[in-house]
């Protein structure tokens, strides 16, 4: 904390913290969506779309919110991106720190989920939190491991995560469909079928989506690519032949 | 000027019930592992009780994160009493401390809503119920959570304990059995799932005697 020296009242001399301009609420600027995950049989797959929204301007097409974490995690992000990118920053520091020690020995995904749920936590005590929900997903020793966290702290591992509008559109089909050791193919199937119900309901997601894959031997991330989808029903042919005149 | 308002909370109520019974010689505490925000369900899954020491456990139900935090604290604190002290903590002793722990926070509280139930010195069960801010007192048994105002006075029925005023003082721990307290907690929980949203999924019981402390566990419905 930096002090400036002034005097009080009784002309004894007092240090007031001048930390800058006071940080508190925030609003998010540029925004990303949804981030689904599941465990499926050899590790963890992740998809996400790439659009960064300037409020209702899909303004970067381009964006990667899911990023690896040193050896055993994926990161996924959703909300503000420049909050995301400093957790990027933070979680660089700390895999660096950790490969510094030189001991054999690497922080997985439990550990990681651990310290970005700290880190969340005490943003959201010092009211001036990162506007995000994270999904940190991994494998380690055989361990397949799948966490979220949202911007307040809030905190669950499960077989299955999404956030934002991941939760009220994706978590019922993953619930349903979902089942333990499935195959990297209908995984893939799977997380497909979210996205693709989530680019029709969701307005701020964009058709360019990125799948990753972790298994015990490594990150692989997919090139982007856009889902098929299917807008040829009777009633978008003749919109207005109930209600003529409208638009 | 009007005062700049936040356009977020710092609290959120992921929801659910725990409750927690004394008997003569054992203690049942229990909750659901609901996890909710808003309307939606995020985990079915997901434990509310911590063994904070060999005879004492604390179920919470409210904030999450407020409680992952306060448990953690909770157990730190207790690891220093070991290495400061060479033994675990008594229930009464955790009771205390939980309160200290949760007033320090008066303005800006814990959103946790606590039961802390083990067995004390002389080995009798004992629950210690809490509010937000550290407010406790010892009973013979206690609901917290969303499901409280359902649960709390069916057991007010079948348990009726005595009231603390009364003089000569009259134990508060229930008459009955280990098993017979466990099949109430089922009932009530079976019964608050029914009318609270975010009650369900499933019910984990932990139960502490002499012989140590074991888990069970039973599936809610999930609607």
């Amino acid at each position: 904390m930096e002090f400036a020296p002034k005097q009080d009242q009784s002309k004894n001399p007092v240090l007031i913290p001048v930390d800058g301009p006071i940080q508190r609420t925030q609003y998010p600027y540029v925004t990303g969506t949804s981030v689904v995950a599941i465990k499926y049989k050899d590790g963890i797959l992740m998809a996400a779309d790439m659009g960064g929204s300037y409020g209702s301007t899909l303004r970067y097409k381009s964006v990667e919110r899911i990023k690896p974490i040193g050896k055993h995690s994926l990161l996924g992000g959703s909300g503000e991106i420049s909050d995301f990118q400093e957790i990027l920053r933070y979680l660089d520091e700390l895999i660096l720190n950790d490969n510094m020690w030189d001991d054999g020995n690497s922080l997985g995904p439990k550990e990681v989920h651990s310290y970005l749920t700290r880190v969340m936590y005490n943003r959201r005590n010092k009211f001036d939190p990162l506007w995000n929900s994270l999904v940190l997903g991994g494998v380690k020793k055989g361990q397949k491991y799948l966490g979220m966290v949202t911007m307040i702290g809030v905190n669950f591992e499960d077989n299955h995560v999404a956030t934002g509008f991941g939760n009220h559109l994706a978590r019922p089909i993953l619930r349903d469909e979902w089942h333990e050791d499935i195959s990297f193919e209908d995984g893939v199937k799977l997380l497909e079928k979210c996205m693709r119900v989530l680019l029709y309901r969701d307005r701020s997601a964009v058709n360019k989506i990125q799948i990753s894959k972790l298994t015990e031997e490594g990150v692989t991330p997919f090139p982007p690519y856009s889902l098929k989808t299917y807008w040829g029903f009777s009633s978008f042919h003749n919109p207005t032949v109930g209600a003529e005149g409208s638009w | 000027m009007t005062k700049e308002h936040a356009n977020w909370s710092p609290y959120d109520n992921n929801g659910g019930s725990c409750v927690a019974i004394a008997g003569a010689d054992y203690c049942v505490v229990a909750a659901d592992t609901r996890m909710s925000t808003g309307y939606n369900v995020l985990s079915r899954d997901y434990s509310k009780i911590c063994k904070l020491a060999d005879k004492a456990v604390l179920a919470s139900s409210g904030f999450q994160a407020d409680i992952k935090a306060l448990q953690k604290h909770l157990a730190a604190r207790h690891l220093i009493y070991q290495h400061q002290h060479n033994k675990q903590m008594s229930c009464p002793a955790v009771a205390q401390l939980l309160s200290n722990t949760l007033y320090y926070k008066r303005f800006f509280p814990y959103y946790a809503f606590n039961v802390l139930g083990g067995l004390d010195t002389e080995g009798k069960g004992c629950v210690f119920t809490y509010d937000a801010v550290g407010s406790y007192e010892r009973v013979g048994y206690s609901a917290q959570g969303s499901g409280s105002t359902l649960i709390m006075p069916f057991l007010d029925n079948q348990l009726k304990s005595p009231s603390p005023l009364l003089l000569p003082a009259q134990d508060a721990v229930t008459p009955l059995t280990e098993s017979e307290a466990i099949d109430l907690v089922k009932t009530v929980f079976a019964s608050a799932t029914e009318r609270d949203i975010y009650t369900g999924d499933g019910l984990e019981v932990v139960v502490l005697n002499r012989d140590g402390i074991r888990r069970e566990y039973m599936e809610l419905r999930k609607d």
